[in-house]
């Protein structure tokens, strides 16, 4: 908590992103806001947020240079929240292949970002998602409508499976929760997984709907 | 579910004012752009396009400035297009708060321009604005319509759909197609034009020029565009955002 007695939030700045939006909006719901790729204040604050627009290869090599790989791996390591936007997602998976280049990401989850294949690409403008049950993320604004603006995604979570309803561990075990949205392709719209939470689509850039998500995810800082 | 149909009202900028006039009932200020975009965005605007007609460098940084305000109060994407040159304006109006940026002559006059703002940025930032209309006099192009610049008044003989095809190939994100014949005659989009430019580009296709009544943009979204854009039937309050939406929805189009 910031000694304005709000949320603190750093936003990651490290060359890939529409920044000025996202902090903006943020501080619109409530946060107190710092635009900063300063390890030390991105590791304190009560909540880092990772934008990212573009490449994959080339926003995973944007966030190697500024070591903000190494603090998402210690914030989610001691259970403090990290929201990943846009390719700021895509590059939380294993892997991204763009044009066959395949390069790798931060690994929190399995599975490999690719192309959508649909007739018009990239995937541009406002879109429903299925929310995940009892997600809080999307509480309230179930069946909004979000901006996407991207032509790769993650197409499956093998994480969703991993664990047979019959297992002794599938009581205690804490699934990820899944949001999907269709585009020719199903994919993954968004995941709550945690401490760590992402949308592929621009909650930032999505009006009212997305101020409500954002500060849903602000409101789980507190 | 399909992506929404996006309704886009479009702004021309000079030195930071809005020129063409906009006449909206109790306004403080009808010449500040971010009023109004804040104005389309309460309306229901799924987007926002500045044009910048700044004709001088003193007047290009006054409507980054705007840019800078407008997206610290408006929380749709904002598309900048008007005398982009150079990765670095492109650049300059990300940093500014742009969302996505229009570029139009430069890329005709050096169409590597495209491939280099798309490497750099993603091809999602760059939307390939085409100013075109039908073949006048002894000009012929394959599809029958043309790339015009200067505000439609100069031909260039470069075929309209082939230029659009390759823009996105070259790594454009979106194509805004005006039709010069159709702007600002309230007449109707160039359906046929929106027709043969959409057989031929995979990337989202906005519809621009001529637009009148409700009924002109369903007919658009029906030809085929995924986005409505328009100017002057917004500003002089001849319609609203929701008045188009409302057409768009009764005639079973998908909008937000």
């Amino acid at each position: 908590m910031s000694e304005s007695g709000r949320p603190s939030v750093v936003v990651l700045d490290y060359g890939f992103g529409n920044v000025r939006s996202a902090v903006r909006a943020l501080e619109r719901v409530g946060a107190d806001v710092e635009l900063t790729h300063d390890r030390r204040r991105a590791q304190e604050a009560d909540g880092l947020v990772v934008p990212g627009v573009g490449a994959f290869a080339a926003c995973m090599a944007g966030l190697r240079a500024v070591r903000g790989d190494e603090v998402v791996g210690r914030r989610l390591a001691g259970g403090r929240p990290v929201l990943g936007i846009c390719v700021g997602m895509q590059i939380l998976f294993e892997a991204g292949d763009e044009h066959g280049v395949v390069t790798e990401g931060m690994g929190e989850w399995p599975g490999t970002v690719r192309r959508l294949d649909a007739p018009v690409v990239p995937h541009m403008g406002w879109a429903t998602v299925e929310a995940a049950e009892g997600s809080r993320l999307f509480a309230g604004v179930e069946r909004e409508r979000f901006y996407f603006v991207h032509s790769y995604a993650a197409q499956e979570f093998p994480l969703e499976a991993d664990i047979p309803e019959d297992s002794p561990f599938a009581r205690t075990t804490i699934r990820p929760l899944v949001t999907w949205a269709t585009h020719g392709d199903r994919f993954v719209a968004a995941v709550e997984n945690g401490p760590l939470s992402a949308t592929q689509f621009h909650p930032e850039k999505s009006g009212d709907a997305g101020a409500h998500l954002l500060e849903n995810w602000v409101a789980t800082l507190r | 579910m399909p992506v929404a149909v996006r309704v886009i009202p479009c702004l021309d900028v000079d030195a930071g004012r809005v020129v063409k006039g906009v006449n909206f009932e109790n306004l403080r200020d009808a010449g500040d752009p971010v009023e109004l975009a804040a104005r389309y965005d309460a309306q229901g605007a799924d987007e926002v396009t500045f044009l910048d007609v700044s004709a001088s460098s003193s007047g290009r940084e006054t409507t980054y400035e705007v840019v800078r305000r407008t997206a610290d109060q408006v929380f749709v994407p904002l598309t900048v297009g008007g005398g982009v040159r150079t990765v670095d304006d492109v650049d300059t109006l990300l940093r500014a708060g742009a969302d996505k940026v229009g570029v139009n002559t430069a890329a005709i006059a050096r169409p590597e321009l495209i491939a280099e703002i798309a490497g750099r940025f993603g091809n999602q930032v760059l939307v390939l604005s085409v100013d075109a209309r039908r073949v006048q006099g002894d000009v012929s192009t394959p599809s029958g319509f043309e790339v015009t610049t200067h505000g439609g008044r100069r031909g260039t003989g470069i075929d309209a759909v082939e230029w659009a095809a390759r823009a996105a190939e070259l790594g454009a994100g979106e194509v805004l197609l005006n039709s010069m014949d159709a702007d600002g005659t309230y007449e109707g989009f160039d359906l046929e034009m929106l027709r043969a430019v959409r057989a031929a580009v995979g990337v989202p296709l906005i519809a621009s020029g001529g637009a009148s009544t409700p009924q002109d943009f369903v007919a658009a979204a029906r030809a085929g565009a995924d986005a409505l854009l328009a100017a002057s039937v917004f500003h002089f309050g001849r319609l609203t955002v929701a008045d188009v939406k409302d057409a768009l929805r009764e005639a079973g189009v998908e909008v937000r």
